[in-house]
């Protein structure tokens, strides 16, 4: 046989095993978990505000993964429970991310539970969170000098209002914010299904 | 317990599948004479040091400190290898071309991303310029634009040179680098208006990929051409590395992005295993063939050990696919394959010993050639900083460490450590190197090629420094649950902007590069420098 031949052949079955490991054995076992009781569908209106969140990357500054009480003060942080793969269930794409510029996003909707503010804060994180690093969206609103029947306004803190124009949320942000409030795993998860139980390590239980 | 078993059991089977594996292999590969190290060389060539980067009085020096016989290098065969260089020669120079152009889209977007990132009021009119946009487009650039087209070009330069065989059905290529660059236009469009598909590293829209796979497949005709004709008998390790890279990749990129096929956390497994496997196999490997070519050539003497090197090819090749599920530590993913990628990823500080110490064994006694020689400056540097990122990736990945610097910026410090300090610094030496080869001009400023270096060096240490020491404590402030989580975030200010003075040095740095070249294209060459081509035949 060619050297090439051997090589090749090696460094596919070396590749096939990762690939065994990491893609084909996930998708046999955590690819089709069933939702947690009390998780629901996104609705249209939420899921595309998920576009819009991919859309605009909130991902790399924000996780959606709680970690285990033991492993991480995660839910001290008010963040919620360790997250388990029937939470996730609904979505496609996954946007568990890998960075926390930002707090974990996975209970938004039930630690703050206000359009209003989620607008504000979409707008000028700044208003409300001084020393926020997160950039505001000023191009998912429109400036009008007074709101028609229909617009939905956006009451900013005194001072961030631009002077004389009133801020309205454009449907992108309208999206946005509801995909968020819906943002909401707090219901228990039950510990019978063999499913969702073999998806926590034995040393990391939630 | 139940952990403890499936991490001996993992540890074993990988441990003794590797070594049947190399076992099986040793016949042709593991071939004990040092012939195999030396096919690099003409014939009495070794010996002669090799610097097209450097000037005349450089290259001497260069020679003089080498203590070894000089010998002249054998006719026939270095003018074999003129004519290997010469098939090529167009092909690589549009690589190249390109990967300068990507180099300063991707670094501009990056460096706008870190001014973002401390200055969040700082351009927001713009959906596009919005910092999860830019940064992406900062990211794609530099993976599907710099890094592929500068290490292809490098691939397509060596990989005739060292199967002693010109460069069989070239227009293939030239066809599919000029897809693969529509394609990246088009994806870097797709995610500034926001039609990006959401999955980091695999943001752009599966439509866009299949020009990428088209792109890819036909860059790697005239590879494979060249495999079938090579008149050498033994395959050196650039091969090996190249040759596989060269296979993994689109499998890797082929199964990642099939719409529909992954969904919920496995989506997540499949997407930190192309993530990482991206660096692994495709970057990584491209980067040390280029160590395990120029290295030697330059300072005249084959690589100390063959053996290493064979256990550093397969030791890579195989830990390395499994070592993704480190980016999910402690998520809601199956346990046992987060333990596998924690003990791959330690495992890998096997290949990367192998190949410091195969290194540092070739370079002893020849560290003066750095002085003179400035492709070795960088590809040592670049060598160096394999090691030590690696070295922090596997040690990153034990739960105790990653539970404090996942979420971090210490982490994307790490990128820059291995995709800049490390292939980056490779790929511009070893461009350095080419670029005089293949258009038959010389570098006009030795001044400029070391201004490039100092800034690029001191760029990425400023970088690399800022963002692990705060990273660092803004996973401790975090892991604090009695400290408000805003203070993990003004705490990180003074160091985001560390971090953009490093990557606006960095930037500077691709500036005098990229003028550099532009220099080189446009002055006449002056009476010293003969073109290089005509000068090795
Ligand atoms: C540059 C990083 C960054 C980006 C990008 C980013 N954020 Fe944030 N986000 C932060 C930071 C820092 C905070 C904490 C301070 C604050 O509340 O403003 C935060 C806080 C939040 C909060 C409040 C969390 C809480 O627990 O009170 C929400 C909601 C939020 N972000 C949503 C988003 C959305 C939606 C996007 C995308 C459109 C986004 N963020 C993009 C950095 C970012
Ligand atoms: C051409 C050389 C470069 C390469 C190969 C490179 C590579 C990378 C990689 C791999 C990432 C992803 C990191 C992660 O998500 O963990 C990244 C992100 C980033 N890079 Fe670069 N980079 C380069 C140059 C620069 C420069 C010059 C800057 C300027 C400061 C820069 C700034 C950034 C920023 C701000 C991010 C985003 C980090 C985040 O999401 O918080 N990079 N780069």
């Amino acid at each position: 046989m060619h050297d090439e031949t051997r090589l090749l052949a090696g460094g596919m079955v070396m590749l096939a095993i990762a690939t065994g490991a990491l893609v084909v054995v996930p998708y046999m076992t955590v690819r089709d978990v069933p939702p947690i009781e009390g998780l629901k569908p996104y609705t249209n209106e939420q899921l595309r505000g998920r576009r819009q969140y991919i859309a605009n990357g909130c991902v790399y500054c924000h996780s959606q993964q709680p970690r285990s009480r033991n492993f991480a003060p995660d839910f001290e942080r008010g963040w919620g429970r360790a997250s388990v793969a029937g939470d996730y269930a609904y979505d496609t794409p996954h946007l568990l991310g890998t960075m926390r510029t930002g707090p974990d996003l996975l209970n938004i909707g039930a630690r703050q539970p206000s359009e209003q503010w989620h607008l504000g804060h979409l707008y000028q994180p700044r208003a409300y969170v001084p020393g926020s690093v997160m950039p505001g969206y000023p191009y998912l609103f429109e400036l009008k000098d007074k709101a028609d029947t229909g617009d939905v306004e956006v009451h900013l803190p005194p001072g961030f209002a631009p002077a004389g124009k009133r801020v309205i949320a454009l449907r992108e942000a309208r999206d946005l914010v509801a995909y968020l409030k819906a943002l909401d795993r707090t219901y228990p998860v039950i510990p019978a299904p063999k499913a969702v139980r073999t998806v926590r390590t034995p040393e990391d239980p939630s | 317990m139940n952990t403890v078993v499936i991490l001996l059991s993992a540890f074993v089977i990988s441990v003794f599948g590797l070594f049947v594996f190399i076992w099986t292999q040793r016949r042709g590969l593991l071939d004990p004479s040092p012939r195999a190290a030396e096919v690099i060389f003409a014939p009495g060539e070794i010996g002669v040091v090799e610097d097209p980067a450097g000037t005349r009085e450089t290259v001497a020096k260069l020679q003089a400190a080498n203590p070894s016989i000089i010998g002249s290098g054998h006719a026939e065969e270095l003018a074999e290898r003129a004519r290997a260089d010469a098939s090529t020669a167009p092909l690589v120079f549009f690589f190249l071309c390109c990967a300068f152009a990507w180099l300063l889209v991707a670094s501009a977007a990056g460096l706008v991303a870190s001014i973002k990132l401390h200055e969040p009021d700082w351009l927001i009119g713009q959906a596009w310029l919005t910092f999860g946009r830019i940064r992406t487009i900062h990211l794609n650039a530099v993976a599907y634009g710099w890094a592929p087209m500068a290490g292809l070009g490098v691939a397509l330069f060596v990989i005739p040179r060292l199967l002693k065989t010109p460069l069989v059905g070239a227009r293939y290529a030239f066809l599919g680098a000029a897809l693969w660059n529509a394609a990246l236009i088009a994806g870097l469009g797709a995610i500034a208006v926001g039609l990006g598909d959401g999955l980091e590293w695999l943001e752009i829209p599966w439509q866009v990929d299949i020009l990428f796979v088209a792109g890819g497949a036909l860059v790697g005709v005239p590879l494979v051409l060249t495999l079938l004709q090579r008149k050498v008998d033994h395959l050196y390790v650039s091969v090996w590395y190249m040759g596989c890279a060269l296979f993994w990749f689109p499998v890797l990129f082929l199964v990642a992005n099939i719409p529909g096929l992954h969904r919920g956390v496995q989506e997540a497994a499949m997407n930190w295993w192309f993530a990482h496997n991206v660096l692994g196999l495709f970057y990584t490997p491209l980067a040390l063939a280029s160590v395990y070519y120029f290295l030697p050539k330059i300072i005249g003497r084959p690589v100390q050990s063959y053996n290493l090197s064979l256990l550093g090819f397969w030791g890579l090749a195989f830990f390395y696919g499994q070592v993704g599920g480190h980016h999910l530590v402690g998520g809601p993913v199956p346990g046992w394959m987060i333990t596998l990628s924690i003990v791959q990823s330690m495992m890998m500080i096997i290949p990367v010993v192998a190949f410091t110490v195969n290194m540092h064994g070739t370079l002893e006694g020849r560290l003066s050639a750095l002085r003179y020689s400035p492709t070795l400056r960088f590809i040592g540097f670049g060598g160096l900083m394999y090691t030590v990122s690696s070295i922090q990736g596997a040690v990153e990945a034990l739960r105790t460490l990653n539970v404090v610097v996942h979420f971090t910026h210490h982490t994307v410090g790490h990128a820059h450590l291995g995709m800049y300090g490390f292939v980056t610094m490779v790929f511009f030496g070893a461009i350095y190197f080419v670029v005089p080869r293949v258009s038959g001009r010389e570098w006009p400023s030795p001044l400029l090629i070391g201004a490039h270096f100092w800034l690029a060096a001191i760029g990425i240490t400023i970088y690399f420094i800022s963002l692990s020491y705060g990273g660092w404590l803004q996973g401790v402030a975090m892991l604090d649950a009695s400290r408000p989580f805003m203070e993990s975030v003004t705490l990180m200010l003074p160091y985001l902007k560390a971090r953009s003075i490093g990557g606006a040095l960095m930037v500077l740095g691709h500036l005098v590069f990229v003028l550099h070249f532009v220099l080189l294209l446009t002055t006449k060459p002056s009476g010293r420098n003969q073109p290089t081509l005509l000068q090795a035949i």
